[in-house]
């Protein structure tokens, strides 16, 4: 029994109440654990359901087929399941987003908590929500009618849809989660250390870059890792926008084609129950690991900031 | 565990689907190839404002979403560029699905470049070397010095399986651009000048018969030896001097013919081969029209 159903007991006077209460507070905290309990389920589903589904694959083709590089499961000559091409292009759309998306976001992070007026902030904030809100298969369509046409322009290439198109895209889409924890972590540093800062003498983005950011340095990492989850994991975005080639890229400018991308596109006319359907599924699992990874590092460095800040 | 997720996937539908066939037995669902949508569509209304208390919804997805989801009972027509393959049949007749593939237009698939590259026409061979990455510059086909840019389908599409058996009879090169839609290979070429991609005719036509600006359609040859033709001409898909034309099915239960006999009597009838001609494909040949008599259209 949680601690404050004893409390409740003694503050009341009556014993009749008391009880009714005490009820109360255990069927309250019942459903809150029901709640969390059910959460954790669903995890182990998804990764069970992911691991089972998939396993055919791994057993009727070996695993050693999927660490080729090409992913061709509908091959006219031959059929082949290497997850390297995709997963590299997973990785290259990702960390180009977050090269992107984090000098930006820290910036504007630090702007609204250390230097934005007041009505700025509230005016800020509201919107950089909105920006969160947009669909993304919206941020899709812009890949294709006004990013790549820009990108191809500027860089003199035949098409825009490649792998900057998607990493562009992604650093908005990501944007937001980086700007709004990175921004709750810099105002939550004491103003005991800024003061110290400044009455040593130093100036405000002195202490900003020294003092501030460094002891929100966890919670900033913490934004950085979320908002990469949150591009490895998007789909429809890279699906519309990336070009989709099956190559290994070998340049930031060449068309890519996403795990997240793959499943899409294939599991809609996939024969069910062939190795083509289970290999769909060891690309989820391979995708579940990645994204619980990011977001696994991203949960023990937030619990650490937390710890420094008490 | 995989039983009962299929179990609860068939309950969820037929939660949200036997309403709807109990409220609406003359509605009709039709799925598939991205090629046929628009016409179809258009096919659609024009049989709707005639039977009024019939509706049809017709959405896309290509071909082998169409093909999956008449396996799948999920849809009462499945729209498709391509035949359906022995194994997908075998697979419907385990389902209790008896697919009838009927017939109802015939396709010029066009190849078509920017019009700044200078070249006319291609043999079926050199779309084939282009295709599988062997040629990577125009000059190599008699063009001009200009990189190749290759637009193609997703492997979900009806074109992109019939253009790869009856034209690229190999992989398509890793290089080559997956796009969502015909609509979108068009636009691509549009802004590439070395780019070629490949769209039912019905798109690269207008309402009036004219080629879409902005792209130039690319007369093809059988081998080196032929002329090379226009899929732009009526008697060149007619008299089959085209060399990559192809039917355009529609596949159906036929355990369940009666809910959809009448559309598809519809498109076979003059007031809808003048829809789809207005689209931009082309009637039946004499051998799809056998191929339709024998199923009893």
């Amino acid at each position: 029994m949680p601690k404050s159903t004893s409390k409740e007991g003694v503050l009341s006077s009556s014993r009749g109440t008391g009880d009714w209460r005490r009820v109360q507070d255990r069927m309250i905290f019942r459903f809150f654990q029901f709640n969390g309990i059910l959460s954790i389920l669903i995890l182990l589903g998804i990764f069970f359901l992911l691991l089972f589904d998939g396993f055919p694959a791994i057993k009727n083709l070996g695993f050693s087929s999927f660490l080729a590089m090409t992913w061709n499961p509908t091959s006219y000559v031959k059929e082949t399941y290497g997850l390297g091409a995709m997963i590299i292009s997973t990785l290259m759309v990702t960390f180009g987003a977050m090269i992107l998306a984090v000098p930006v976001g820290l910036g504007c992070a630090a702007y609204l908590a250390e230097a934005a007026p007041s009505w700025v902030r509230e005016t800020l904030k509201p919107v950089i929500e909105i920006l969160a809100g947009i669909p993304s298969v919206v941020l899709g369509f812009l890949g294709i009618i006004v990013v790549g046409p820009a990108i191809a322009r500027l860089f003199h290439l035949p098409n825009g849809l490649n792998a900057v198109n998607g990493s562009i895209l992604l650093a908005i889409m990501s944007l937001p989660t980086i700007i709004s924890i990175s921004e709750d972590a810099i105002s939550s540093v004491p103003r005991s250390y800024k003061e110290a800062s400044l009455a040593l003498g130093a100036t405000r983005w002195q202490t900003l870059i020294k003092v501030v950011v460094p002891s929100a340095l966890s919670g900033i990492i913490a934004s950085i890792m979320l908002g990469m989850g949150r591009a490895i994991g998007e789909t429809m975005t890279v699906l519309m926008a990336t070009g989709n080639a099956l190559n290994t890229p070998s340049h930031i400018f060449d068309a890519v084609r996403t795990m997240t991308a793959a499943i899409a596109i294939e599991l809609g006319e996939v024969a069910f129950g062939s190795d083509h359907y289970h290999g769909l599924f060891v690309v989820g699992f391979i995708l579940f690991v990645m994204t619980f990874l990011v977001n696994l590092i991203a949960d023990l460095v937030l619990s650490k900031y937390q710890e420094v800040d008490r | 565990m995989k039983n009962l997720f299929i179990k609860g996937i068939l309950f969820f539908m037929a939660v949200l689907i036997v309403p709807t066939i109990a409220f609406s037995a003359n509605f009709i669902q039709v799925k598939g190839s991205d090629t046929e949508v628009n016409v179809v569509q258009r096919l659609a209304e024009n049989f709707m404002k005639k039977n009024p208390n019939v509706s049809i919804a017709v959405t896309g997805g290509g071909s082998g979403v169409g093909i999956a989801a008449i396996i799948n009972k999920t849809t009462d027509l499945a729209n498709s560029s391509r035949p359906m393959k022995d194994s997908e049949i075998a697979k419907a007749k385990a389902n209790g699905v008896n697919p009838i593939g009927a017939v109802f237009a015939v396709d010029g698939l066009s190849v078509i470049v920017n019009p700044k590259n200078t070249l006319n026409s291609l043999t079926v061979d050199q779309i084939g070397q282009v295709y599988r990455g062997e040629l990577t510059n125009w000059k190599q086909v008699g063009g001009p010095d200009l990189a190749v840019t290759l637009y193609g389908r997703q492997p979900n599409s009806g074109t992109f399986v019939f253009f790869r058996e009856g034209v690229v009879r190999g992989d398509y090169s890793g290089k080559m651009n997956q796009m969502n839609g015909n609509a979108q290979i068009l636009e691509a070429v549009k802004k590439d000048p070395g780019g070629v991609g490949y769209v039912g005719i019905g798109y690269v036509v207008d309402d009036l018969g004219k080629v879409a600006s902005g792209i130039k359609v690319v007369d093809v040859a059988k081998d080196s030896r032929s002329k090379a033709f226009t899929p732009l001409k009526l008697e060149n898909i007619l008299n089959g001097s085209y060399p990559i034309s192809r039917p355009l099915y529609q596949y159906f239960d036929g355990n369940n013919r009666a809910k959809v006999e009448a559309f598809i009597k519809y498109e076979l009838g003059p007031e809808g081969v003048a829809v789809i001609q207005k689209d931009g494909f082309y009637p039946l040949t004499d051998q799809w029209k056998k191929h339709n008599a024998q199923i009893h259209f």
